[in-house]
């Protein structure tokens, strides 16, 4: 289980090869919606920009490929050191 | 009570049991726990969220346990109950009293959970309704945007237009409020008679009177719209503005960094609905007064059952555990209280109706399915949630229709479509771990959810 109660750190992720440091505990879809370089999370299958919608893991519009695994709801993972994120889908 | 077992596939299995194992780790589902425990039972709880507490109780980056769940959480951890966050169910059977599911955080850890008692507390989900521009980046849920701020999203000195209905709204503004946003507007969709209608019958319900008064405090300054509904967004890549329509006729545009609506909540029914459970029409759990489902062993409690609220799923929670337990006498002094917080809920449910003209918000070009971009236009006509899917494909993608199935009932008049296994993209090997189940049985002419190793 993760901790997100560690309160004031931060950790630092990597956002197609881009380092972002994001609060320690942070949920990964919350600190893509802080990084202001991050204007959409996806592409739909006709090429339009989303984000992220439902924020509870319903609807995939926030999905990513995280550390190599694909179509990753990035509003049910927190964010961990390290952690490399491609927003390619 | 955890056993892993290596297999030809990869992935491990790991087993749990328990007499009672619990779905969501919301209130109604924490306090079965908790009423399942104190009748003498080892109890498992499984969540999907990193840390338990459900959507009303969900936890704050860098703040700890929501207060009110802080306690809740302890005593479910003093009495003994196992609390496994993180964890998705995705399939299982009500035959062989099993459940399978995957680690959110890798989802090749498969978990088979054998119970001998089932609670279903699985919470709800936001109704999205399609309007032109409502795919853009910036759009969110409601109920979304809070559970984003809650994850770290900071939106202080952002510009933020509310609109929808239901009480949700008024308790999510203020959250923005007090997280240092501009709320730059409020829309309900109801009429101001029937919301004044219904502040004034809060006399009987004290507690509730107080949290509308003081939110409506905290809202001080926010201009609060009746009768009024967004119909369109528009922006460059994202949302910049949005376009508000009256009752009265009246059309204005309103700029903003970010939109969020909610016309109210749908009941999180499909795993039920997988196991057999009867459901009505709406997707409400069908429970009788212990919280018993239509299937043997299967209780259901919370948002499931029809939408009510945190006290109401308390409520239900308790009813449940202590039945799903064994433990009647205690069961039914806990049915006593949770009636009236039904009339509450009635009460609720006719203030806050959605009117007819959030039927004639999507163009024709308007997309529906969001996974699988298909517009309004191509399923208007349609007999059925079936059809739309073989004909165009809506329903299809990845969130298999939880987004545009609530929103083609409203819009279209769908009946509710049958729930297949899967819940949720799965990954091959985890489905060959997972063994015989319903998932096997799934039909092979439609593309099944198992293509998450494909890309779309
Ligand atoms: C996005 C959102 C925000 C809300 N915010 C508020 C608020 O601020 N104030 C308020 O009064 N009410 C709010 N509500 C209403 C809320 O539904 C109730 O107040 C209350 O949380 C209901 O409790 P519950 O236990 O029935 O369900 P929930 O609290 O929703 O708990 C259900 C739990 O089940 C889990 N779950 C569901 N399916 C699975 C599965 N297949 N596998 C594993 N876990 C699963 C979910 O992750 C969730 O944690 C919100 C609702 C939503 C949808
Ligand atoms: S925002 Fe909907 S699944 Fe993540």
């Amino acid at each position: 289980m993760v901790d997100r109660s560690a309160g004031g750190g931060e950790v630092t992720i990597r956002v197609d090869g881009r380092q972002v440091r994001v609060p320690a505990g942070a949920m990964l879809a919350s600190a893509l919606c802080n990084d202001r370089a991050t204007q959409a999370m996806r592409r739909s299958v006709t090429g339009q920009p989303r984000g992220p919608l439902c924020g509870m893991g319903i609807c995939f519009e926030c999905r990513a490929t995280v550390d190599g695994r694909p179509q990753v709801r990035t509003c049910t993972l927190v964010c961990r050191e390290g952690m490399e994120v491609r927003l390619d889908g | 009570m955890a056993e892993s077992a290596p297999n030809g596939y990869g992935p491990s299995v790991e087993r749990h049991d328990a007499d009672v194992v619990v779905v969501g780790a919301g209130p109604a589902g924490l306090l079965a726990a908790i009423a399942a425990c104190e009748a003498g039972r080892s109890v498992l709880v499984v969540d999907e969220n990193p840390a338990a507490g459900g959507q009303i109780w969900r936890e704050a980056t860098g703040q700890g346990p929501h207060p009110r769940a802080r306690l809740v959480i302890r005593r479910v951890r003093r009495l003994g109950a196992g609390v496994l966050s993180g964890v998705t169910v995705f399939d299982g059977s009500a035959d062989a009293r099993v459940l399978r599911a995957l680690h959110v955080d890798d989802p090749r850890r498969v978990l088979e959970i054998r119970y001998r008692e089932l609670v279903l507390a699985t919470g709800a989900s936001e109704l999205f309704l399609p309007f032109p521009g409502w795919t853009l980046p910036g759009v969110t849920g409601v109920g979304g945007l809070q559970a984003l701020v809650k994850g770290g999203f900071a939106v202080r000195g952002r510009r933020v237009l509310l609109a929808g209905s239901g009480p949700l709204l008024l308790a999510v503004a203020a959250s923005l409020k007090a997280a240092g946003a501009r709320v730059v507007g409020l829309c309900e969709q109801a009429p101001r008679s029937r919301v004044r209608r219904f502040g004034f019958g809060l006399w009987r319900h004290p507690l509730k009177a107080l949290q509308g008064v003081g939110l409506l405090a905290a809202l001080r300054g926010v201009p609060i719209h009746h009768d009024s509904w967004v119909v369109e967004a528009r922006g460059a890549g994202r949302v910049e503005r949005a376009f508000v329509a009256d009752a009265a006729g009246n059309r204005r545009a309103i700029d903003c960094d970010l939109l969020a609506t909610g016309y109210g909540l749908v009941p999180a029914s499909r795993l039920a609905e997988l196991l057999g459970c009867a459901v009505d029409h709406d997707g409400r759990v069908l429970v009788d007064e212990t919280c018993a489902t239509s299937v043997d062993g299967i209780w259901c409690a919370g948002e499931p059952t029809g939408i009510g609220g945190v006290e109401v799923a308390m409520a239900e929670g308790r009813v449940a555990g202590s039945h799903a337990a064994g433990d009647r006498q205690r069961g039914a002094l806990h049915a006593r209280l949770l009636r009236k917080e039904q009339r509450f809920v009635r009460r609720l449910e006719r203030a806050f109706a959605l009117r007819d003209e959030l039927r004639a918000l999507p163009d024709d070009d308007t997309i529906l399915c969001r996974c699988e971009d298909v517009s309004f236009g191509a399923v208007r006509s349609l007999r059925d949630a079936r059809q739309a899917k073989l004909e165009t494909r809506c329903g299809m993608g990845p969130c298999q229709g939880r987004v545009c199935g609530p929103a083609s009932s409203f819009l279209c008049g769908f009946p509710r479509d049958r729930v297949r296994p899967p819940l949720i993209p799965v990954p091959m090997g985890a489905l060959a771990v997972a063994g015989p189940s319903n998932t096997s049985k799934q039909r092979s002419n439609e593309r099944s959810n198992e293509t998450m190793e494909t890309p779309e």
